[in-house]
C-alpha cells in the first residue's frame, strides 16, 4: 500500500515547522514518529498535501523532574519511555502502559507527544495523562499555550491543538509521597488496540484516606475519557473493597463502549469494571509502598 | 544515506517507502514484505541500530540515517551469531520471517544482551512467525545471547 501523493517538507526547528505550516494551510501534518499517521495515510484514510517532518528537531527528547513537575519532551520516544530510570522508579504506570503499546520496533520511533497529538481514544497515553491530570504544552504562531488535559480532547481524532500548533511538552504533577498508578489494557494481541484499557492514579495521606484520585478509560468512548462520578466516590475517603467494587460498577455503567470486532458492549463494560477495580487495587499497592 | 556500510545517494517520490526502496531500487531483497501494516515485523530493519519496520518509513526521512539490513550483518562472510544460531536451532521453517527476526534481535540484545525467555518472547511480540510456533526461534536467540556475550572470536 502506498500513500496517496503529497510534498515532504523537513523542519529542523518548531518556529521553522510553524512557520512551514502557516504557509501551506490547513492541508499540511505534522510526522514525528510516523507510526500513526503513515498507517492512516497508507490506507487513505488520511490524505494530506503536505507532510512537515518534524523528527529532526532537536531538543524535544527529555524525561526530567523540575519544581513541581515532571517534563516529558513531546518527541521522546515509547522506549525512551520504557527504559527511563526516573519513569520506571517514580512513575510506574508508564512501564504498565508503554509495554501495551504497539511493539518494541514501533515503540522505538512512535512519540508520547504523537501519541497524544493523534486524538484518537484507542491510543494508551490518553487515559494515562487523564489519570495523573497532565498539562499538555503546545508551541503555535501565537506563542506558547499550555491546555488542562481535561480541555485537550474534543473529539475522534480532534484536539485543542490549532492548525499549525505542536506539542512540545507534556507536564504532570511531580509524584508525591504516598502515591501510586497503574495501568491495564485488554488486547486480543500484541500491537492491538485496547478493547478496553483503564489508568488509575492515587494520592493518600499519612492516614491512608484518598486524597486526590485520577480514572482515565481507553478505547471505550469516542473521546478519551475521566470516570468523574468513579473519582468523586473515592476522593476523600478511606478506600475500601466495598467503594472499589461501587467504583468499577460505576466504570460499566458511565464507558461509552460500541460493539465490534473485538467484543460486544455489554462484554466490553464488564471487562472495565474489573479492570477498574485491578487497577484502582493496583495503584493503591503501589502508593503504599 | 548509508546502508550495510555503503553511502547511497538518490532522489526518490515523497511517497516511496523505505522498503520498497531497500528491495526495488537497491535490489537488497533478504528485507521482506509481509502484511505492509506494520504488524507482521518482516520487514525489520535497523535505522542508526534502531528496528524498525521499514515498510512504516518513508524514504525520504531516511536522509543521512545509517542502515543495517539483513544483507549487511555478516562480516566477510562469517555468519553473525544470530545467523548462526537461527540455523544450529533450526530457528527457522520457510524463513520468510527470519530476517525480521534477526535484525530485530540484534537491537534487542543490544538493549538486553542477557534476557530471559520472557523477555525475548516479549522482545519479538512485533514478529510474526506462521511455521515454528516459536519454540525454536527464542533458542536460536537465547545461543547467540550466550555466543555474543562470550565471542570465540571477533565478530560484527
Amino acid at each position: 500500500m502506498i500513500p496517496a501523493k503529497f510534498d515532504y517538507h523537513k523542519a529542523t526547528s518548531v518556529k521553522e515547522a510553524i512557520a512551514l505550516s502557516q504557509e501551506l494551510g490547513e492541508e499540511a501534518k505534522y510526522m514525528s514518529g510516523g507510526h500513526s499517521l503513515l498507517p492512516m495515510m497508507k490506507l487513505r484514510f488520511a490524505t494530506p498535501e503536505h507532510i512537515i517532518d518534524i523528527s529532526k528537531i532537536g531538543g524535544l527528547s527529555y524525561i526530567k523532574e523540575e519544581g513541581n513537575l515532571l517534563k516529558i519532551g513531546a518527541m521522546t520516544t515509547q522506549t525512551d519511555l520504557e527504559h527511563s530510570d526516573l519513569l520506571i522508579s517514580s512513575y510506574p504506570i508508564f512501564g504498565d502502559a508503554v509495554w501495551l503499546t504497539a511493539d518494541p520496533s514501533v515503540r522505538n520511533f512512535g512519540t508520547i507527544g504523537g501519541n497524544i497529538a493523534h486524538g484518537d481514544a484507542a491510543n494508551d497515553q490518553p487515559a494515562v495523562m487523564l489519570a495523573l491530570r497532565a498539562t499538555i504544552v503546545a508551541e503555535g504562531a501565537d506563542g506558547e499555550k499550555s491546555i488542562p488535559i481535561d480541555e485537550f480532547f474534543h473529539g475522534f481524532y480532534m484536539t485543542a491543538l490549532e492548525p499549525g500548533d505542536i506539542l512540545t511538552e507534556i507536564q504532570i504533577p511531580k509524584a508525591k509521597k504516598n502515591s501510586g498508578g497503574a495501568y491495564y489494557k485488554m488486547e486480543r494481541k500484541v500491537g492491538d488496540y485496547a478493547t478496553a484499557g483503564v489508568a488509575v492514579h492515587i494520592e493518600l495521606d499519612d492516614a491512608g484516606v484518598c486524597q486526590e484520585i485520577g480514572i482515565g478509560l481507553t478505547n471505550v468512548s469516542a473521546v478519551p475519557m475521566r470516570l468523574d462520578r468513579g473519582e468523586e466516590v473515592l476522593r476523600g475517603q478511606k478506600v475500601t473493597d466495598e467503594l472499589i467494587e461501587q467504583v468499577g460498577q460505576i466504570a460499566s455503567e458511565d464507558c461509552e463502549p460500541e460493539s465490534d470486532l473485538r467484543g460486544s458492549e455489554a462484554y466490553k463494560r464488564s471487562i472495565v469494571n474489573t479492570i477498574t477495580k485491578r487497577m484502582i487495587n493496583k495503584a493503591l499497592e503501589r502508593a503504599r509502598n | 544515506m548509508t546502508i550495510n556500510g555503503e553511502s547511497v545517494s538518490a532522489e526518490v517520490d515523497s511517497r516511496l517507502l523505505l522498503v520498497h526502496f531497500i528491495r526495488e531500487n537497491l535490489d537488497l531483497t533478504g528485507t521482506h514484505i509481509g502484511c505492509d501494516t506494520s504488524s507482521c515485523g518482516a520487514c525489520t530493519i535497523l535505522i542508526d541500530g534502531k528496528s524498525v519496520k521499514s515498510c512504516t518509513y518513508l524514504t525520504v526521512r531516511a536522509d543521512g540515517a545509517n542502515i543495517t539490513t539483513i544483507e549487511g550483518i555478516a562480516a566477510d562472510g562469517t555468519n553473525h551469531p544470530l545467523q548462526q544460531a537461527f540455523h544450529d536451532q533450526h530457528g527457522l521453517h520457510c524463513g520468510f520471517c527470519t530476517p525480521g527476526m534477526i535484525m530485530r534481535s540484534i537491537d534487542m540484545l543490544k538493549t538486553n544482551p542477557n534476557p530471559t525467555e520472557e523477555e525475548i518472547r516479549w522482545g519479538i511480540s512485533g514478529n510474526l512467525c506462521r511455521c515454528t510456533g516459536y519454540n525454536n526461534i527464542v533458542k536460536s536467540v537465547q545461543q547467540a545471547a550466550k555466543e555474543m556475550a562470550n565471542p570465540k572470536e571477533e565478530t560484527v
